[in-house]
């Protein structure tokens, strides 16, 4: 599953992810189709609207053996609020069927291919930012820094307050954004703190709003999906 | 419906938040510090997380018979020669109140600190009453002595820097000295303690009911409560009915946790047990002890959509982690209740219309229903809230209609796709060197203080077939 902002904006992401996966032995098809999980208009209440995306998005997937994505919001919206979201009994039990299938990337890379050691693409310092969903959602927090930690050829540091929100918030971003741009600014400033060259994120709401922070003060750090500093894996 | 809607949009009164320094800096270093002391206490006490689920155990079951447990506390403070009252809304409530000021003469009232009593806007109809009402809680008094209202559940003068607490004592005390807490503290305690001899009535909230002995529960650091209890001839404790607790042994499991969420102590420094008035023999308390139970709003979500959120203790955690709230501070809610669960309560106690705007103040992060005591999940009820104002019409129509045809566009994989390239044909005019740094209407209030990229040349879905070759090779 591609996710509309990595299909729109971070086309580069998705190809990385194909490459990567397809290194690991795993033939990867790419369902004709696809826009968007729905999430926008479920967390802004258009449940209806959201249910039928959802609906579309089940059927487009039946097929999978496993379903990777490459954001943890997109990842929580399949795996916990399609099942809600579908009250016909044959529509839920389908969409079960999907969460159970369904994978953010470096849980999949982790879990369930058990690959944690690759070279890095990128090389110099990284660091992490926790995306909400994928942590407080989904309750990462632990594989990426596993990749991240192990990857040679570059060096990891936390970053503090990597569990703080990046202030994206979906439509939050543009409805209160002088909010949201002054949460990031905090975040931003604790990114630039560690001397980092990247900061990685699992999800492309975050890389968005940080990688728009991050060009308008003409930074040098530059905010990269997970895909984009796995290299070959070893 | 109960309190007045806010003069000014939410995202001027954010606007105005974010360029007040004071408020920046108070913010910062107090919602840091609560943070970091909540996380030590928990790190230091492994059979927290148990507790926690235990104490929404209770609570979630207390809901189930709200009536009964509200019933036994009723009889239980009676036998003990207490009043009870009911009010449904703030207004009954202000108006018990006000009828036991008038029938027991009170000319001055010394308060513990009630949000309950901030709720109802009680000091307002005291002072309209010709009955003086004295804030006794440091924070509360220097709020009042600043006419402003709490900016924090359970540190309201938290916007507030020591300099400028120096600065208001100066002026509305006469009392020039440095900006040193301990100093400012010396003084109002000499302020208050004439106050507290003086005052006929005290008024506290409650932060529990035990409904088996009929105990109301104050949590205090500062000795006020003790004295607002104790020491005028009338007590009026001012509790949300939703305050009520089983028994003692319930008791036992939220204070282990209460004050860990709040301030990061093992336990306050004070937790009394207020049990009636004084009885033959005792050598303290009240002559009369009423308990006033205040439903405004909360009875209707027992089985309201809003119900999770009667389980809060009204510990503050959430206000401290939210990055909105750390950003803007209460006093841009513009409700009495700020913070996350603030936005949930302002709409219990005046319908989901006040929320239509706070609703969206959240980026849905989780961090508060992560830091809740009790684990409330308050963003999926803040989604909740959003989709009820949506569905009732309540949201504004240009929003309805823009996520309607989002909606319509993301069924249909062509018009997608049709979209996506016509957005690509847009934004030629405004990229620059690979980025876009300016847009027109409400697309500018992203561009305005970030870049966004634009639309790849070729998408993801647009590159597949020559990645499935390449697949293939």
């Amino acid at each position: 599953m591609v996710t509309c902002l990595a299909d729109m904006f971070f086309p580069e992401v998705g190809e990385a992810i194909v490459r990567l996966l397809r290194r690991l032995g795993v033939a990867v098809e790419f369902p004709r189709g696809q826009t968007c999980c729905g999430l926008p208009l479920f967390n802004s209440g258009y449940h209806a609207d959201a249910a039928a995306i959802a609906r579309r998005t089940v059927a487009l997937f039946e097929g999978a053996e496993s379903v990777v994505v490459p954001s943890g919001s997109c990842a929580w919206m399949v795996k916990h609020e399609y099942p809600t979201l579908l009250t016909d009994p044959a529509e839920r039990s389908a969409a079960e069927r999907l969460a159970g299938r369904t994978h953010e990337l470096s849980q999949f890379l982790v879990q369930r291919l058990g690959r944690r050691r690759f070279r890095s693409a990128v090389g110099g310092r990284l660091t992490y930012h926790d995306s909400c969903h994928l942590l407080r959602g989904l309750h990462e927090s632990q594989s990426p820094r596993g990749l991240l930690g192990n990857l040679r050829g570059s060096e990891f540091v936390e970053l503090p307050g990597a569990d703080e929100c990046c202030g994206f918030g979906g439509s939050f971003s543009v409805r209160l954004p002088e909010v949201s741009t002054a949460i990031l600014a905090t975040k931003l400033a604790n990114v630039e703190a560690t001397g980092a060259d990247c900061v990685v994120a699992c999800d492309a709401g975050c890389l968005m709003q940080m990688r728009g922070g991050l060009a308008r003060r003409g930074s040098r750090v530059r905010a990269v999906h997970l895909a984009e500093v796995l290299g070959d894996p070893e | 419906m109960s309190e007045p809607a806010p003069a000014t949009p939410l995202r001027e009164r954010a606007g105005r938040a974010l360029a007040d320094p004071f408020l920046q800096e108070a913010l910062t270093i107090a919602t840091t510090k609560f943070i970091g002391l909540r996380r030590e206490a928990f790190g230091e006490f492994p059979e927290g997380e148990a507790l926690r689920d235990r104490a929404r155990a209770i609570k979630e079951a207390t809901l189930q018979h709200l009536d009964q447990h509200l019933e036994r506390l009723i009889d239980n403070v009676e036998r003990r020669g207490g009043h009870v009252h009911y009010a449904t809304s703030g207004e009954e409530a202000r108006e018990v109140v006000l009828a036991i000021a008038r029938r027991t003469r009170a000319r001055m009232a010394v308060k513990s600190k009630s949000m309950a009593t901030e709720e109802i806007h009680l000091n307002e109809a005291l002072e309209a009453a010709g009955v003086t009402p004295v804030e006794t809680d440091l924070g509360e008094y220097i709020i009042q002595l600043a006419h402003e209202r709490p900016s924090h559940i359970i540190a309201p003068a938290i916007h507030k820097t020591k300099g400028q607490v120096a600065e208001l004592f100066a002026r509305e005390l006469g009392r020039e000295t440095q900006p040193d807490p301990e100093v400012l503290t010396r003084i109002a305690r000499a302020e208050l303690r004439e106050k507290f001899l003086q005052a006929d009535m005290g008024i506290s909230g409650a932060n529990f009911g035990v409904a088996d002995t009929g105990t109301i529960v104050l949590v205090t650091n500062e000795g006020n409560g003790r004295m607002v209890t104790s020491l005028p001839r009338v007590h009026v404790a001012v509790m949300g009915v939703e305050k009520v607790i089983p028994s003692m042994t319930d008791l036992a499991v939220f204070l282990a946790i209460l004050a860990k969420s709040a301030t990061g102590q093992k336990l306050s420094v004070y937790t009394s047990l207020v049990n009636g008035p004084r009885r033959g023999g005792e050598l303290e308390g009240p002559e009369e002890f009423h308990l006033v139970l205040l439903d405004n709003g909360r009875i209707g979500q027992v089985a309201g959509p809003l119900r999770e959120a009667l389980s809060c203790l009204r510990c503050g955690a959430c206000l401290n982690v939210c990055p909105v709230y750390r950003q803007i501070g209460g006093h841009a809610y513009g409700y009495t209740y700020p913070g996350p669960i603030g936005i949930l309560l302002t709409a219990m106690l005046n319908g989901a219309g006040a929320v239509k705007d706070l609703a969206h103040a959240s980026s849905l992060c989780g961090a508060c229903a992560d830091a809740c005591p009790v684990r409330i999940d308050i963003p999926r009820m803040l989604i909740e809230l959003r989709r009820e104002v949506g569905e009732r019409r309540i949201a504004p129509w240009p929003e309805r209609v823009a996520f309607g045809a989002f909606g319509r566009v993301l069924r249909r994989p062509v018009v997608y796709r049709l979209a996506t390239r016509l957005g690509r044909v847009l934004q030629r005019p405004f990229v620059r060197r690979g980025s876009i740094r300016r847009l027109p209407l409400f697309l500018g209030d992203w561009t305005r203080t970030r870049d966004l990229p634009p639309i790849a040349a070729r998408t993801f879905q647009e590159r597949w077939a020559a990645l499935e070759r390449e697949g293939l090779s």
